[in-house]
């Protein structure tokens, strides 16, 4: 179990990790949502050992990343957001150098990495320099649990992939979990909330919300409307200067709709619309979804 | 709305024997959103590059504002604008001197050019930070930044490539509000994105695959005509090799 507590970090007068205080359980796939900024990387960094905290208390299993920081990365596989694998040397190569570093071998804990290995054996004597988006993707999994770590930590994985291979990725996540390893997974990509155990949402420096992903959605409580006309960007600027709206912003193919009070419905929006000359008029009920509470938060806070 | 601003027809590009564009068609509207989707690597940076007047395609005919982009590419560049999917402005030099390069570039007069940055950073709310270097801003800021920059000389086009990769929920609308903007002010928008949702903003969407075009449509139209709850569902559907 990793314990993170009242843990902050600065850098000059950014703060760039306030205060955060979070716990991940044991063999949980959990998910630390936020956009570019937010703090993401500094957090996973001090859970790490990579950087030290100017404030708090982080505990993996006992361990202190700054005491113990030797045998915490013995038990950590990292992934980082940037490629750090040697590109002249081979995809063999390179998982060899991992499994030597950590004093292992590929054949004891080829099980580990199998599924995902197996996708790029064919190509094992090319440079990983030369590997695509995917395939560099599948190495650097693959020699962060070489040495069969307890804790899996994956810094945005599938930023600026392609939506099929970040289902793939995350299907081999979700395989990983079978295993027994914890993974934390930074991403901006809020839709991948739903595939976490539980989330995280982190802005600014702070933890906004921390709970299944189910249960962050249940706390939004307000009801939004969504709402389609002719003229969408004519029709934004309108909501949004109507007395009766507490937020409007675009949504896919309707705009979000969340009123002052509940007495606003779906026949007093059309009415409104159509005072205004709006034609096909389009209102339904929308459940909120990760981003709608993201958004929510965000503004609360 | 039915005068095409970009006429793509069978438009081919191979490099060597492998063919990145693969008999393209498809026109695109004035003042129209176009989403451009595909997997990474089914060719959409190739077309798009082409259709830039940066790259010259092998076979077919492509006509952007008017120019032929084979034969006028010089024409095709000053009638458009090109916002990068990596961050393209000066990060030693402030707002407004960025702005003024680009001002320049595109053979704005000093008085248009003043003019036209100071209505783009009030609409912004960032006039008051104008000597503010570009390096300082947070990434939110910068794309937004980079987007006005892209159409500070009025371009007929604007092509942006994956201008909301990283960025929050909040700042994500705020730039679909500027390209829905755009395009209410007649600016053609041609857009690539990995965020599925955005593609449903789009008015048309196309979806390419291993460099043929798989799917044109409205984001209504391909939901129904691939029985999907949404543009994510559509894209799985033709852009996953083995359709599990």
């Amino acid at each position: 179990m990793i314990t993170i507590q009242n843990t902050s970090k600065k850098y000059g007068t950014v703060k760039a990790v306030d205060d955060v205080s979070i716990q991940v359980h044991e063999g949980e796939l959990f998910g630390l949502l936020g956009p570019d900024g937010a703090g993401k990387t500094t957090l996973l960094r001090m859970v790490n050992s990579l950087i030290l905290p100017d404030a708090g208390n982080i505990q993996l299993w006992g361990l202190d990343p700054v005491a113990d920081y030797r045998q915490v990365r013995q038990i950590i596989g990292y992934m980082p957001g940037k490629f750090s694998l040697y590109t002249d040397l081979t995809i063999e190569e390179n998982l060899n150098f991992f499994a030597t570093v950590f004093g292992t071998t590929i054949a004891e804990n080829y099980h580990l990495i199998k599924d995902i290995y197996q996708q790029i054996e064919p190509f094992k004597h090319r440079p990983a320099g030369k590997l695509s988006g995917g395939m560099k993707q599948k190495l650097a999994l693959s020699c962060a649990l070489i040495h069969k770590p307890k804790l899996l930590v994956l810094d945005e994985p599938t930023t600026g992939v392609d939506a099929v291979s970040r289902q793939e990725f995350w299907e081999m996540l979700q395989a990983l979990k079978t295993k027994g390893i914890t993974i934390i997974v930074s991403t901006p990509y809020m839709d991948e909330a739903r595939l976490c155990d539980r989330v995280a949402l982190m802005q600014d420096g702070q933890i906004h919300a921390c709970d299944t992903p189910a249960n962050v959605v249940a706390g939004f409580g307000k009801t939004i409307l969504g709402v389609k006309m002719t003229n969408v960007y004519k029709g934004l600027t309108d909501l949004r200067v109507w007395k009766h709206t507490d937020n409007v912003y675009p949504c896919g193919e309707y705009l979000h709709f969340i009123a002052t009070d509940s007495h606003v419905d779906v026949a007093s929006v059309t009415q409104y619309l159509v005072s205004l000359g709006h034609q096909n008029i389009d209102i339904v009920n929308v459940n909120p979804d990760i981003e709608d509470c993201f958004i929510e938060l965000t503004r609360t806070h | 709305m039915n005068e095409p601003v970009i006429s793509v027809k069978n438009l081919v590009k191979r490099f060597g024997n492998f063919t990145a564009n693969d008999h393209l068609n498809f026109h695109v509207d004035k003042g129209e959103i176009f989403g451009f989707l595909g997997a990474n690597g089914a060719g959409k940076t190739t077309a798009m590059r082409i259709l830039s007047g940066l790259s010259k395609s092998t076979e077919g005919e492509v006509v952007v504002a008017g120019y032929n982009v084979n034969t006028h590419p010089e024409k095709v560049k000053q009638n458009i604008g090109y916002m990068s999917q990596k961050f393209s402005l000066f990060e030693d030099l402030t707002i407004w001197e960025n702005m003024r390069f680009f001002a320049a570039i595109y053979g704005l007069s000093t008085a248009v050019f003043k003019e036209r940055a100071q209505m783009l950073l009030n609409k912004l709310g960032i006039f008051h930070e104008k000597d503010r270097l570009v390096g300082e801003l947070s990434l939110g800021w910068k794309q937004k930044l980079a987007f006005s920059v892209a159409i500070l000389h009025r371009p007929s086009i604007v092509f942006l490539d994956e201008p909301t990769s990283g960025v929050d929920p909040i700042t994500r609308r705020q730039f679909w509000e500027m390209i829905y903007q755009a395009s209410a002010e007649g600016i053609t928008v041609f857009v690539t994105t990995h965020y599925m949702d955005e593609a449903e903003y789009c008015n048309r969407v196309t979806i390419m695959v291993d460099g043929r075009i798989e799917a044109l449509d409205t984001p209504a139209a391909l939901k129904k005509q691939f029985a999907a709850r949404n543009m994510n569902e559509v894209f799985l559907t033709l852009a996953r090799p083995n359709n599990q």
